[in-house]
């Protein structure tokens, strides 16, 4: 279970309060009705699905009730930060990603095939 | 490859168990294939055989980042049914469905197959409904399913708590009598052999880092931990990392990676007919050839490619069984573990060509791709091998995302992930 800071409540708080709310930093187009299918699909549909660094939101459901962003690794599942809705997307990319080699995964602990 | 029979174990036994020679065979990957699949699961692999078996494709690699059947193949709880509700679904695993039930003697190898019944269990007025829909919807479709009253549940598979005093009451059951549950492992074996002896080259602990494409586009080759590998065609099966997987060649899916969870308990002596799956409590359980109890718990909420799972989630599930079953209630769990699952938005699997040339993608079957593999693996060797989806998998393409097409069984799961 995750333990993730809510940034308007100001401290860490159990995974069973939050509910996940997809990618962070997507724009809903505001010319909606003259898109073309393709942009709606890149809009709607399509997803980058990392493995190492994502950036999501989070609903406080059963806290304050607000949405946040974080971003997290997907790889080590660690919170990196959150942050208040509408702030700039923060700049990560000299954190080093996760790598099988740092977490638990079964290639780490259970060795190679043979 | 020698045969396996009653008279090969036989001869076996009496000369102590030496003449067994090797399932397939493990060689240096050679400079160019016809195909390459990537990802040594269930679906990989009998693509991989379906190819050679009824394309005559035989110069083919199966390239596996791990060992066989070490992902999703062998981390799933093994059950098998087709009473998806939208005749795009019902199709697919049909065709799967019919596929099990000759596997063993197609591939000579024993998958354990065992159609001991699959129930759904109805706990109020909704699922009442809705499993009635499935159940007329299925039997339109030539597929059995037959509604239980309480009684019938309880003849059915006795370990079931129907008093009307129970903390979860059951009104009654969706039983289709020819799901059941197979041995996963066995599945990707016995792929892995019938394909190695058609001449596929089967190459484990070796990862895909890139995909080379030619000046029109087209995929050229991999490039891998064991150097380049060209290929005239590129097909992926990588489950939970398809979407990093294709996202070298520069290939967005709609997809998100989540874990799911399974666990088993401790060995017993049968005790568990069938297989039991009640969505509103969210709990399946069925019981192994070697005893455990094995339960599938839900996905986590969060994109993750970690292989674990939060506790709240099993736990959850097992006070569900525990009210299902109270005789379970101090069973000591053995073992628990997470795979990572592709999900569509709409909860279909997709299988099609892709934007680039030569490349081919199978991919979210989210939580329940393991009673797909036959039927999967043999319509995606069609779609490699003929460059266009088979009529029955034909509405699963990755075109349905813009054309709005979409089959929506994520209203129609047996368990809501």
């Amino acid at each position: 279970m995750l333990l993730i800071y809510c940034p308007y409540c100001e401290e860490e708080r159990s995974e069973l309060e939050f509910r996940h709310g997809g990618d962070a930093h997507i724009a809903r187009p505001t010319n909606m009705a003259d898109i073309t299918d393709e942009e709606f699909q890149e809009f709607f549909f399509l997803r980058d699905n990392p493995k190492g660094l994502i950036f999501e939101r989070w609903r406080h459901i059963h806290g304050c009730g607000r949405f946040f962003n974080a971003a997290r690794d997907t790889v080590s599942d660690k919170f990196v930060m959150s942050y208040k809705a509408g702030e700039p997307k923060p700049d990560l990319s000299g954190n080093a990603p996760a790598t099988e080699k740092t977490v638990e995964t079964y290639e780490a602990t259970e060795g190679t095939a043979k | 490859m020698r045969k396996y029979s009653v008279f090969a174990v036989a001869r076996e036994a009496m000369r102590g168990h030496k003449g067994w020679e090797a399932q397939w065979t493990s060689p240096e990957p050679r400079k160019d294939y016809d195909v390459i699949i990537i990802g040594g699961g269930g679906h990989g692999l009998g693509a991989a055989y379906y190819l050679a078996k009824e394309h005559g494709i035989t110069n083919v690699a199966v390239i596996e980042k791990g060992w066989l059947g070490g992902g999703n193949t062998g981390r799933n709880t093994t059950i098998i049914r087709s009473n998806y509700l939208y005749d795009e679904s019902m199709d697919i695993y049909e065709h799967s469905l019919k596929l099990w039930e000759g596997l063993s003697q197609d591939l000579n190898y024993n998958v354990m197959y065992s159609p001991r019944g699959v129930m759904m269990l109805s706990h109020n007025v909704h699922d009442k409904q809705s499993f009635s829909r499935h159940i007329h919807a299925n039997r339109l479709h030539g597929i059995d399913n037959e509604w239980l009253t309480p009684q019938q549940a309880k003849e059915f598979c006795p370990p079931l708590d129907i008093s009307a005093s129970a903390r979860y009451p059951i009104n009654g059951a969706a039983l289709q009598r020819r799901g059941g549950t197979a041995r996963h492992d066995a599945v990707a074996w016995g792929y892995a052999r019938a394909a190695s002896d058609r001449g596929v080259h089967v190459i484990q602990n070796c990862e895909v880092k890139g995909i080379r494409r030619g000046p029109d586009g087209a995929v050229t080759g991999v490039e891998t931990s064991k150097g380049f590998i060209g290929a005239k065609k590129v097909a992926v099966s990588a489950s939970g990392h398809n979407s990093v997987i294709l996202s070298m060649a520069d290939v967005k899916l709609p997809l998100h990676s989540v874990p799911l969870q399974a666990l088993v308990s401790e060995p017993m002596k049968p005790i568990f007919p069938c297989v039991v799956m009640s969505n509103t409590v969210h709990a399946y359980i069925s019981q192994s050839d070697k005893g455990e109890l094995v339960i599938g718990a839900g996905t986590d909420q969060y994109n993750s490619y970690s292989q674990t799972g939060g506790l709240q989630i099993i736990t959850h599930t097992l006070d569900a069984i525990c009210e299902l079953f109270p005789m379970f209630r101090r069973v000591k769990m053995m073992r628990q573990w997470g795979g990572i699952t592709d999900n569509t938005p709409d909860r279909s699997a997709i299988q099609g060509v892709t934007p680039v040339k030569n490349l081919f993608v199978n991919c979210g079957w989210g939580t329940g791709g393991f009673k797909a593999t036959p039927g999967s693996a043999h319509l995606f060797a069609h779609l490699i091998a003929k460059g266009e989806p088979h009529k029955l998998a034909s509405g699963l393409t990755l075109d349905r995302f813009r054309t709005g097409r979409l089959i929506d069984e994520a209203a129609a799961a047996a368990v809501a992930h």
